[in-house]
């Protein structure tokens, strides 16, 4: 078990910030690039080597873009031995993407998003549902990872992630185990007619005061909210293989319950916990640090 | 003839004592978990207030979102029909009312006779009711009767994410720790609130008498915004909480009235 | 790249639909538009920016607010009208 289920404090909403190196190395004469993915509420940084990904960082995203932008990369930088020098193009993107200091391009995160799909699961992904802090986005992409249909929800912190670090809060668990407990309810309670996060800070306790068990809120809200993303991919157009990337992709609760709505499995989700293993919530860094590869050759083939 | 009127709202139940068709006294009291009870209290301060007792009146009628529970009701008038005969009693001309409460907003279009004919309601969003800008006072650590009167001293808007309560409240914090000055947030809190209320009215079409009633409509700060961006000026009644409850004792006077024929 | 821009809520669907691949970028919509929430922007395709018609970030999630005065014209909305290449379509399903 990681840090991850400890409790510190009495921030439940407090998520593990990592940063991880894949095992290969790297040599002087490999093409080094990055992406930046400044969400509204974490900010990643991915190095690819040769179009490889090879070490990420994860922090929480601060008041300050710019800082945040940097302080994620750095976290990706550590420990691998290389200089951001080392580094021969940046795409920086995500809500934070135009602040960036360091990035030689932004691109958008829909776009980064859906090649990271690609990448991390391969050509088959055809529907991206991607779950950050505060957008839910419904992407349909083509075997190379291209962006053919996008969707994104109005605003609205029902499902997000941000949404989610509420109800840790609310029912004080932390949220990395919020998924797995919303699942342990012997039936499957109907779902909340009313998904607004605000209203949930009474409603909740309403519900728990009339005898609901914790998992059982969690349960009919976790419900609700997938029957909204569920709405999202269908409205763009539901194909297989269908996969789920952002910090939601981690909520186990809201992943298998789009899959009973929709009736198909997702592509198996990588156990970003696992050394040597690739994270759904780097998605957007790593696709940025794709794009980077090929806007450094391009420029350099000019 | 004494009917009532009882609006069982989420925060508060009102209550409108009716005599003869002028309003003889208004009754309130805190919803929290009990409505009914709520509700009785509400009807006896009022009942107390006109100095009559619960036999003497010939119609209870409730309204709001929790009328299932109303005591002493003989019938129940939904909360758009309950504005639309509040509304036009109260100013005439009225054709527009736009109720906005804690947990909930609408818009009414109505006829001559104070019957609805079409509606916009918005759907259990925080963002778009009483309790987005309770809760932004909530993150600007300023008591909420005091959040108009400080909009009133900015001259612009701050910039805030106000299309959801969970996210205006981080842009709050974040811009109190830029320093930013606090009335221009608290007038970006009214002019969100009002920019969703006045495109509800627009969706009902252009019409120059537009009442403001529902708790909201005492908040000098969210007047200044409404009027400013729908471009004129709303009516507003003495009592605008009450106006729910009017218009259910104003129903419940007529369904009595047909009822001794 | 077909980007929605709307959303799904108990009253019904409302999306302004943008098709970039047929966009000309020519901006009448963003001369039409009474809310002033159509604007063109870069939009990165094939390793190509390409200059395409999008919603403002500022209103992409308050679309039920900005373009609720449009909403009735039965998807007929000025932006669409006013698009030669049919590149915008406007769907709203009310419930």
């Amino acid at each position: 078990m990681t840090e991850a289920g400890t409790v510190k404090g009495q921030e439940f909403w407090r998520w593990q910030e990592y940063h991880r190196i894949m095992p290969k190395k790297w040599t002087n004469k490999d093409l080094i690039t990055a992406g930046v993915d400044v969400g509204s509420v974490g900010s990643k940084a991915a190095i690819m080597v040769n179009g490889e990904a090879y070490s990420w960082g994860i922090t929480r995203t601060g008041s300050n873009s710019p800082e945040s932008a940097t302080k994620a990369l750095s976290y990706a930088l550590e420990g691998t031995g290389l200089k951001a020098s080392d580094i021969k193009y940046i795409v920086g993107t995500g809500y934070g993407r135009v602040n960036v200091p360091m990035a030689n391009k932004a691109i958008t995160e829909i776009a980064c998003h859906a090649k990271g799909a690609n990448y991390i699961w391969g050509p088959t992904v055809r529907t991206v549902l991607d779950v950050g802090g505060q957008d839910i986005k419904a992407i349909r992409i083509d075997e190379t990872g291209r962006v053919t249909s996008f969707l994104m929800n109005d605003k609205c912190a029902a499902g997000t992630g941000r949404g989610m670090e509420v109800f840790a809060d609310l029912l004080q668990i932390p949220i990395e185990d919020i998924g797995g407990i919303s699942l342990k309810v012997e039936k499957e309670p109907e779902p909340v007619s009313c998904t607004c996060v605000a209203f949930a800070k009474t409603e909740a306790m309403g519900l728990l005061r009339k005898g609901w068990t914790k998992e059982k809120v969690l349960a009919a809200y976790t419900r609700a909210m997938a029957v909204r993303m569920a709405n999202l991919i269908n409205r763009v157009g539901l194909e297989k293989e269908l996969v789920v990337t952002g910090g939601q992709s981690k909520n186990i609760g809201i992943v298998s319950r789009i899959e009973v709505i929709l009736g198909v499995k997702c592509l198996p989700m990588p156990n970003w916990r696992d050394e040597g293993s690739l994270d759904p919530m780097v998605a957007g860094a790593l696709g940025a640090a794709l794009f980077a590869k090929a806007l450094y050759e391009k420029a350099q083939k000019a | 003839m004494i009917t009532v009127g009882m609006d069982l709202g989420t925060q508060r139940v009102k209550a409108v004592v009716l005599k003869d068709g002028a309003v003889a006294s208004r009754g309130q009291a805190l919803s929290s978990f009990d409505p009914t009870k709520a509700a009785e209290q509400a009807v006896e301060e009022a009942l107390k207030a006109a100095g009559l007792k619960l036999s003497d009146v010939s119609y209870f009628a409730a309204t709001g979102s929790a009328m299932d529970m109303a005591p002493y009701a003989n019938g129940t008038v939904s909360m758009m029909g309950a504005d639309a005969k509040a509304g036009v009693y109260l100013f005439p001309k009225a054709r527009t009312i736009v109720d906005v409460g804690a947990e909930e907003a609408r818009a009414v279009k109505c006829n001559e006779k104070g019957i609805m004919v079409d509606f916009v309601v918005n759907e259990r969003c925080a963002a778009g009711a009483g309790a987005f800008i309770e809760a932004m006072a909530r993150a600007l650590e300023v008591k909420l009767e005091d959040l108009g009167q400080l909009a009133l001293k900015a001259e612009r808007a701050s910039p805030i994410n106000a299309s959801c309560v969970i996210f205006g409240e981080s842009d709050v914090v974040s811009l109190i720790h830029r320093q930013e000055s606090k009335p221009e947030i608290a007038r970006a809190v009214f002019d969100a609130m009002a920019d969703r209320i006045s495109s509800m009215v627009h969706r009902l079409g252009v019409n120059p008498d537009v009442v403001l009633v529902g708790g909201v409509a005492k908040d000098v700060g969210f007047i200044d915004s409404l009027n400013r961006k729908l471009g004129l000026t709303v009516s507003i009644p003495q009592y605008p909480d009450y106006a729910g409850a009017l218009g259910a004792a104003l129903t419940a006077a007529s369904r009595a009235k047909g009822a001794q024929k | 790249m077909i980007t929605h821009y709307g959303y799904i809520d108990g009253s019904g669907e409302y999306y302004i639909v943008v098709d970039s691949d047929k966009c000309s970028g020519c901006g009448k919509c963003v001369q039409i538009c009474p809310q002033k929430a159509v604007l063109l922007e870069t939009e990165f395709i094939d390793l190509e920016d390409k200059t395409v018609a999008a919603i403002a970030e500022e209103h992409r999630k308050k679309i039920r607010y900005t373009c609720g005065t449009c909403k009735p014209e039965q998807n007929q909305t000025p932006c669409v009208l006013a698009c030669d290449s049919k590149a915008i379509k406007c769907i709203w399903n009310p419930k």
